[in-house]
């Protein structure tokens, strides 16, 4: 029954996507602000639509810093009701420019502890994933070469040029990778590991895109033959997923003690036209619908306890118990200089 | 009627007076500059007059845009659409007067062969000579039957036998359809071969309106002879004496009192020049197949009846 | 000077010269002042960020060093599209558009792949990408505009005894001149403020001063630095474009535009060879990287029609909305160009010419924040309508139509509407009788342009997109962006139905071209 009102609910949705351009102006409409790695099926949507009798545009564009920005530049009269992308790499900058109206939502209580990054409630968590070093298996294997267990490994001569990372200045899964190392060895010892990882001739690219997709040969399609890239916990699964042929075990593995936690989070902008909606759609995010529908459509973990996985993320998604952490407010404090650091280190 | 452009500055025309009457064919002579094509654009409606006034059949034009007087206008470039095939082009002022398709297409066959291209009212534009051209450009400028039709330098840039015997063509054209039209070149031959009236002009103004032979015999001043090629002109202070060279006979003889410097053949006559003794030249048309060659020495006659007294200018 | 030709109404006149104005004031003009007023009042003061004057060179080496390639490579295919009638010109003249309007990130990634290693980054990378990207700008403004030289001024001067390169170099080259440097003109600023190339293919450390602004506004934050960049590039821009028209002013003439019917002509013996072998090579070179998408494509077809976690809509819905937007852009573009066109024709070409591309030379990004922030209230507050996007899409194209409908107005021979007046035509019949039909063609070629431009758009789009009308470069960037082969499989196939749709437009406005450019 759920099936067909969806269905129906879809072609509805589709319909009245493509044919109404909008005029942008109802007052039943609630506005949701994020980044370009959001993604929501339409049976989810239109399932939030009809329970909550708003209508949900979504306006995307650039990564989770970028949507950051430009929310801080829309400060007060800002784009939409919530913004949903925020990480904890970035929370620090918003939650210092006030960007947001505190709000506890229903499901919190179901979310785990160590996702609640901030005790105000200016933001809520929605979902995690870890930035981990990822292996392509089937390179290791086919060159008779042990893959790395730990992310020190990587200055041996053995695993020269196999590596490609991510510019931390200009992405995210970047960023987080470096604060791993500052994570694991410290703020002192970080930056001879790195100067040990350019000796062993790593690739540096501009974006996760390029590192994943082109350079990284355990990508499917990729030409790539590096087997050594900083990409998410979740690409194990997600190559299973998405697979042309149907595969039984995953072709990626992560390196044990490489991951780096990554919350996202949602919160209400101060300044919103639709406050009430806000509300609900955040309400919405913690539900257990809109929580399950999450690692196949954005590649990322529930927060909200119990949640089901799909089956190969369930099977293969590396989520660690203890992975590399930071506090928020010491990222906040020194990101930007450890990332000028970084540049000296590695690009100069 | 008074008419008066300034141009940048500088008067182009200044004070011109013209009367053009019905059926007759004005051809304005005068030399580059001297406002010939500023005229014929003020009477099209395509200059502005900063002065002066231009009446048609009475009614005065001023304020009348060009495309709403009735007046044709033919360029030396020929100017043809080049998106458009012959008949199009001859078509075209038809179809601005809203002559409905028939009518019109008939107008095209008569006018193409009044010029003498009919059948080629397919053609296209570019694969035209230089002739079939102005024809095609003169087609298009009568079919409309304008009330005066303006020919600017039109055979300008053809060759000798083409020009003359266009020039006829045209000549014998105008009369038969009993256009009026105001010719513009600065040929001498073209003006006199064209005109009932040929109007000369000189910086803008007009200097003499009269019919060719009228002004063969009496040339309005010394500028003005020259110009229309009487070469003989002795200018004596404030007025001149000009000689017709047709009526200057070089006869051989020993003890004359020139010598022959230079003889060259224009058409039916030879024009030959002479040097007195004292340094001045003479020239004479010489008719016949035996003119006295370079170095002869001649005894010079003149017609005293030929010469005329002219002003050495008129202001 | 004495007017030659006659004045519209002065209502007209004033008509075609407001409408552009205000267009570019409201929708160009203001938000960019709103972002950069914001930039600058951030404190800073008037300084330019460090590392700026490296930045500016290598900026400006590498798009003259573009643009000089560029030429080589276009030239060859000018002449035989410009001088030869052969089958298949109109899928050539068509085929030849599609690389300029695939999205970069789609032409860099397939680069990646397409160069040797160690080649696939840095200054040859870049520089091959830019030649892929604009030999259709040289190819078409060249080629069509040495489609309308009289060959009879060549003839003249072979019997007049010069030689072919001689004849090249005192006859062709001078009425060339004003084509090649506005194509050149225009493939340098597209280099310029090249962006996704230099991003991908530049490698981590090589900056443009455009990828500069986008770092520092997008990325860091730092308006302030953003700012003065976008005015130093503005300046720049702006300096490039008037000297290049000041050039193109004094080296071009009038001249009569013949019909192209009567210069085409047949290859004869030795330019047959070379007509097949520049065509061949040209193939090669464009169609290479599309095989590669081709392959990457296949067996993803299917899932265009399927929902997808990605998209709200199933994937071809995209090119739906990308064909819609487009057309509605182009419509715009066509307008406010044509009227601007139409004003700037009645002047001798001059400064404002070039100075009508400067919308090129504003970063993508702070227009897009400049919308946001100018466009947030109301009785202006249309920053999240659906029509700011073919308005974003159209500041693109309408610098486009102008350029190419202005000379072509100005090539009319006065004289030819003068005698259309004395033959009883009112301005505007003349107009439509002499100057539409002479211009068709060239309006056409614009329209194709305007409507491929529009298609292929991602840097403004991003910002004023919805993600229920996603757009096809909108679309493709998000598939690239996720892991798994289906994903990357759908990206490709978008991205061959948006190289076919642009071909498809490119190939109809081709069509229509030629009607009008035929005599009746």
């Amino acid at each position: 029954m759920w099936h067909k009102l969806g269905s129906a609910l879809l072609v509805a949705a589709a319909v009245s996507a493509a044919a109404c351009g909008g005029s942008g102006g109802d007052s039943k409409e609630v506005v949701l602000v994020t980044h370009d790695s959001f993604a929501i099926p339409a049976q989810v949507k239109a399932a939030f639509e009809q329970e909550s009798g708003l209508k949900l545009t979504i306006l995307q564009g650039g990564d989770a810093g970028e949507t950051v920005n430009r929310a801080l530049l829309t400060k007060g009269n800002p784009q939409g009701d919530v913004l949903f992308g925020i990480d904890n790499n970035l929370l620090s900058r918003a939650l210092d420019a006030g960007l947001f109206e505190p709000y506890a939502p229903a499901g919190l209580d179901r979310v785990d502890a160590r996702y609640r990054l901030d005790q105000a409630n200016r933001v809520t968590p929605v979902d995690h994933a870890d930035v981990c070093l990822d292996i392509d298996k089937g390179w290791f294997g086919s060159h008779g070469i042990a893959p790395p267990t730990d992310l020190a490994d990587l200055t041996q001569p053995r695993y020269r040029k196999l590596l490609v990372v991510e510019n931390p200045a200009t992405s995210t899964p970047g960023l987080a990778f470096l604060l791993a190392t500052v994570a694991r060895f410290g703020p002192n010892g970080w930056q001879s590991y790195w100067r040990g990882l350019r000796a062993n001739d790593m690739l540096v690219v501009d974006g996760w895109n390029e590192a994943y997709t082109a350079r990284f040969s355990g990508a499917a399609g990729s030409k790539g033959n590096r087997p050594i890239v900083v990409s998410y916990g979740t690409d194990p699964a997600a190559e299973v997923m998405f697979s042309k042929k149907h595969l039984t075990a995953t072709p990626i593995a992560i390196v044990p003690g490489s991951c780096f936690r990554q919350v996202e989070l949602a919160g209400v902008l101060k300044g919103a036209k639709n406050v009430e909606g806000a509300h609900a759609l955040i309400d919405f995010m913690l539900s257990r619908r809109f929580q399950a529908a999450m690692p196949e459509s954005m590649f990322v973990l529930p927060v909200r306890n119990g949640t089901p996985l799909p089956d190969a993320f369930r099977r293969y998604a590396v989520s660690p118990a203890q992975p590399l952490e930071l506090p928020a407010a010491e990222i906040g404090r020194n990101r930007d200089r450890w990332i000028d650091q970084w540049t000296q280190a590695v690009l100069r | 009627m008074g008419a008066r452009v300034v141009l940048g500055g500088h008067e182009a025309l200044a004070g011109v007076d013209l009367d053009v009457e019905q059926g007759a064919t004005i051809a304005v002579l005068g030399p580059s500059g001297s406002g010939k094509s500023t005229l014929l654009r003020a009477i099209a409606g395509l200059q502005r007059l900063d002065g002066g006034s231009v009446t048609l059949d009475g009614r005065p034009l001023a304020g009348v845009p060009p495309h709403r007087r009735g007046i044709g206008l033919m360029f030396q470039d020929d100017a043809l659409f080049p998106h458009r095939d012959v008949a199009a082009n001859v078509v075209f002022g038809l179809r601005m007067n809203g002559v409905a398709r028939a009518p019109a297409t008939a107008r095209v066959s008569e006018l193409l062969a009044l010029v003498g291209l009919e059948g080629r009212e397919h053609r296209s534009v570019g694969s035209l000579s230089g002739g079939e051209r102005k024809r095609v450009a003169l087609a298009r400028a009568l079919a409309p039957a304008p009330r005066v039709l303006l020919l600017d330098e039109p055979l300008g840039a053809l060759d000798r036998p083409l020009h003359d015997r266009l020039v006829t063509e045209l000549a014998d054209l105008f009369a038969e359809i009993r256009q009026t039209a105001v010719y513009v070149t600065h040929d001498v031959a073209e003006a006199f071969a064209l005109g009932t009236l040929v109007a000369v002009m000189r910086e803008g103004k007009i200097l003499q309106v009269a019919r060719p032979e009228r002004l063969w015999a009496s040339p309005a001043d010394a500028w003005v002879a020259r110009f229309i090629g009487l070469a003989n002109v002795e200018e004596r202070g404030e007025t001149s004496f000009v000689t017709r060279p047709e009526a200057v006979v070089l006869g051989p003889a020993a003890d004359g009192d020139a010598v022959v410097v230079a003889a060259h053949r224009d058409g039916p006559v030879v024009t030959l020049r002479a040097r007195y003794d004292d340094g001045r030249e003479i020239t004479s048309a010489h008719a016949g197949l035996a003119p006295p060659a370079p170095g002869t020495r001649v005894a010079v006659s003149v017609d005293p009846d030929a010469v005329v007294e002219v002003p050495t200018a008129i202001d | 000077m004495d007017t030659g030709r006659p004045t519209l109404s002065r209502g007209r006149t004033v008509a075609t010269v407001i409408v552009p104005v205000a267009f570019l004031a409201l929708f160009f003009a203001f938000p960019l002042a709103a972002i950069l007023k914001r930039g600058l009042t951030s404190g800073g003061g008037l300084s330019l960020p460090a590392g700026t004057s490296q930045l500016l060179w290598f900026t400006t080496w590498q798009a003259a060093a573009s643009t000089v390639l560029t030429l080589a490579t276009g030239l060859p295919l000018a002449w035989t599209i410009g001088r030869f009638r052969f089958r298949g010109r109109s899928l050539a003249r068509a085929l030849v558009l599609v690389p300029f309007v695939l999205p970069t990130v789609v032409v860099a990634t397939a680069f990646l792949a397409l160069l040797p290693d160690g080649y696939d980054r840095g200054i040859w990378a870049i520089l091959a990408a830019h030649v892929f990207f604009n030999v259709a700008v040289v190819t078409r403004i060249v080629g069509g505009a040495w489609a309308t030289i009289d060959p009879h001024s060549a003839e003249a001067a072979a019997v007049l005894g010069a030689g072919p390169l001689r004849r090249a170099r005192e006859v062709t080259l001078p009425q060339l001149a004003p084509a090649l440097s506005a194509a050149a003109a225009l493939t340098f600023l597209f280099c310029f403020t090249s962006f996704g190339v230099i991003l991908i293919l530049g490698g981590p450390g090589r900056a443009t001063v455009e990828t500069e602004i986008y770092n520092q506004a997008a990325r860091l934050f730092d308006l302030h630095a953003a700012a003065m960049l976008s005015l130093l590039q503005l300046g720049a821009v702006a300096v490039v474009l008037a000297v290049t028209s000041i050039l193109e002013a004094r080296a071009g003439g009038a001249g009569t535009l013949a019909a192209e019917d009567d210069v085409l002509r047949r290859p004869i013996g030795w330019e047959r060879v070379a007509v097949v072998a520049v065509l061949g090579v040209g193939a090669l070179v464009l169609v290479l990287p599309l095989a590669l998408l081709i392959g990457q494509a296949r067996g993803s077809w299917g899932a265009l029609f399927q929902e997808t976690p990605a998209l709200l809509v199933e994937p071809w819905q995209a090119a739906v909305f990308s064909l819609a937007f487009a057309g509605v852009a182009a419509a715009i573009a066509l307008t406010v160009g044509g009227l601007a066109a139409i004003a700037l024709a009645r002047r001798p070409p001059g400064v404002i010419d070039g100075l009508v591309l400067l919308p090129l030379g504003a970063s993508a990004v702070m227009l897009g924040f400049g919308f946001l922030i100018a466009f947030d209230q109301p009785p202006i507050d249309f920053r999240s309508s659906w029509w700011l996007v073919p308005v974003a899409q159209s500041l693109v194209a309408a610098p486009f139509v102008v350029r190419i409908v202005t000379p072509a107005l100005r090539s009319i021979d006065p004289r030819l509407r003068e005698v259309a007046a004395t033959l009883g035509a009112s301005p505007s019949r003349s107009w439509r009788e002499i100057d539409v039909p002479l211009v068709g063609r060239a309006f056409a070629v614009a329209a194709g342009f305007a409507f491929a431009i529009a298609l292929g758009e991602f840097g403004a789009t991003v910002f004023v997109a919805r993600a229920e009308q996603p757009t096809l470069p909108v679309a493709i960037f998000r598939f690239l962006g996720r892991p798994g082969a289906e994903n990357q499989g759908i990206a490709a196939a978008l991205a061959v139905v948006l190289a076919g749709l642009a071909a498809c437009a490119a190939l109809a406005a081709e069509r229509v071209a030629d009607g009008r450019g035929r005599t009746l």
